[in-house]
């Protein structure tokens, strides 16, 4: 019988204790996001497709050498170049320019190897994450456009 | 006669009206307190601080088709959700708001209410059955124990106070608590020192007797799917919904005219009708932080908190009162 009654109370008593504890929580501010519109920082190691770096010009920090597209074991890089003549101190010299940079990030793993592999630290991740699509095409991403694009 | 004819029209607008609203925006508080309980803003988007979304959802509600499973019973099935609003919107004609504020008061109105409220098992054990559905059938067969075992320490305890006061019209209960807080039901008085604790196994049963956490048992998502309303969609469901709602009103009202001194004020002031608003809605605001806080409990549980601690603690307060009401 005695336990009859200190159950009663000590449950009753625990009940109160949350009741409570949700009743401070009432009045703490939120802690969510409102996605669509407030964003969080993505941290510094995020991953998202890799994207070209570009120079104090704004062109591509790229020399077209191709490290990127052996190292990627998916095979998801194809870039192309051209030679164009540019002049320098007074004479023309040929130099390999950056015609075609294109992704096909439906193959891709985010490994990072063409990043590690870039002598020149041309590419690096970006912090894209809103990749959502129903149609494969919208990730096959041309790098080039897309750094005229953050230039404009 | 016509003149009566449209009172009575009237009055029953007024009470939907107010059911319906109640309904649709004690669902929005109930959102935004469980979301401010977890630390996050809850229907924030729709009109200012979430305000517009009660009648967009039930615009997305009426605007569902209402399908009928295949092997379900169709006269039972559209009947349940009409029996679950209907006896909750009837009850609000005998409860008094204030001193002039009532439908029609009745001189049965504690009887009038409780009879109304059994009906709401009715309804459940209906959706449950009527739907051909395991789930459905298991939930009501829970739900309908639990409303049995928790109506009976509710009677026992309105019962106590019928006592007191010697009536069950409730506005004669609420007129003799008039005249400060002291004066209450809840408070203990000559007639019996346990009535704060009656107080609670009222409220508690209240709880119980609307089907909300933690006694949702008839509705326990995590093991019945959606319980008897598994079936239910467009405004089938919307009317349990309001139907639970307006059951949370009923309740709140009934536990306010019967222990707090109905629209009587505390210190003597202002007398009218807020007060007895203001103090349905806290109570109504406890039913939410309780849903919030408490997890479900179990169907055993449930009733040996009825039949062991409820209904004998009742059962003594109501002895207790009658002796003393003997003695004094």
């Amino acid at each position: 019988m005695g336990g009859y009654f200190s159950d009663i109370f000590y449950g009753s008593k625990s009940l109160l204790i949350g009741m409570g504890i949700t009743f401070r929580e009432f009045f703490k501010p939120t802690v969510t996001v409102q996605y669509p519109y407030q964003t969080i920082k993505m941290s510094a190691r995020f991953r998202g497709h890799i994207e070209l770096i570009a120079d104090e010009e704004g062109k591509p920090k790229c020399v077209a050498c191709g490290m990127c597209q052996r190292a990627c074991p998916s095979g998801c890089i194809s870039l192309d170049s051209v030679s164009v003549d540019i002049e320098v101190d007074g004479k023309v010299k040929k130099k390999k320019v950056l015609s075609k940079y294109d992704l096909d990030f439906t193959k891709c793993s985010l490994c990072g190897q063409c990043v590690e592999n870039c002598n020149f630290g041309a590419i690096d991740f970006s912090k894209e994450y809103n990749l959502a699509s129903t149609r494969k095409e919208d990730f096959h991403f041309n790098l080039l456009k897309r750094l005229e694009e953050r230039n404009a | 006669m016509s003149l009566t004819l449209l009172n009575v029209i009237v009055a029953v607008v007024i009470a939907i009206a107010f059911a319906a609203a109640n309904a649709a925006y004690l669902v929005w508080a109930e959102r935004r307190g469980a979301a401010r309980i977890q630390r996050r803003p809850g229907p924030n988007i729709n009109g200012p601080f979430g305000l517009l979304q009660p009648p967009l959802d039930g615009i997305k509600l009426m605007t569902k088709q209402l399908m009928i499973p295949g092997g379900a019973d169709k006269i039972l099935f559209m009947v349940a959700p009409v029996l679950a609003m209907a006896p909750a919107i009837m009850s609000f004609v005998t409860i008094p708001f204030s001193e002039g504020i009532a439908a029609h008061n009745m001189e049965l109105g504690v009887l009038v209410i409780f009879a109304f409220a059994s009906m709401g098992a009715m309804a459940i054990l209906f959706a449950g059955w009527g739907s051909r559905n395991k789930y459905s059938v298991m939930a009501s067969v829970r739900a309908v124990s639990q409303n049995v075992s928790y109506e009976i320490p509710m009677l026992i305890t309105a019962i106590t106070v019928v006592m007191t006061t010697g009536s069950m019209d409730l506005k004669a209960i609420s007129m003799a608590q008039s005249g400060g807080f002291w004066h209450w039901n809840i408070f203990p008085s000559l007639h019996s020192p346990l009535m704060p604790i009656s107080f609670i196994i009222f409220f508690i049963c209240s709880l119980a007797e609307t089907n909300r956490a933690p006694f949702d048992l008839g509705e326990a998502e995590s093991e019945l799917v959606a319980g008897f309303h598994t079936e239910y969609g467009s405004m089938g469901f919307g009317l349990f919904f309001m139907g639970e709602y307006a059951n949370i009103v009923i309740g709140a009202s009934l536990t306010t005219i019967l222990f707090l001194g109905g629209w009587d004020c505390p210190f003597g002031m202002f007398p009218g009708v807020w007060w007895f608003l203001l103090k349905i809605y806290l109570l109504i605001a406890t039913f939410i932080w309780i849903r919030w806080t408490f997890p479900r409990t179990t169907i055993y549980g449930l009733l040996n908190l009825s039949w062991k601690i409820l209904i004998p603690i009742s059962l003594f307060n109501l002895l207790l009162t009658a002796g003393l009401l003997k003695v004094f």
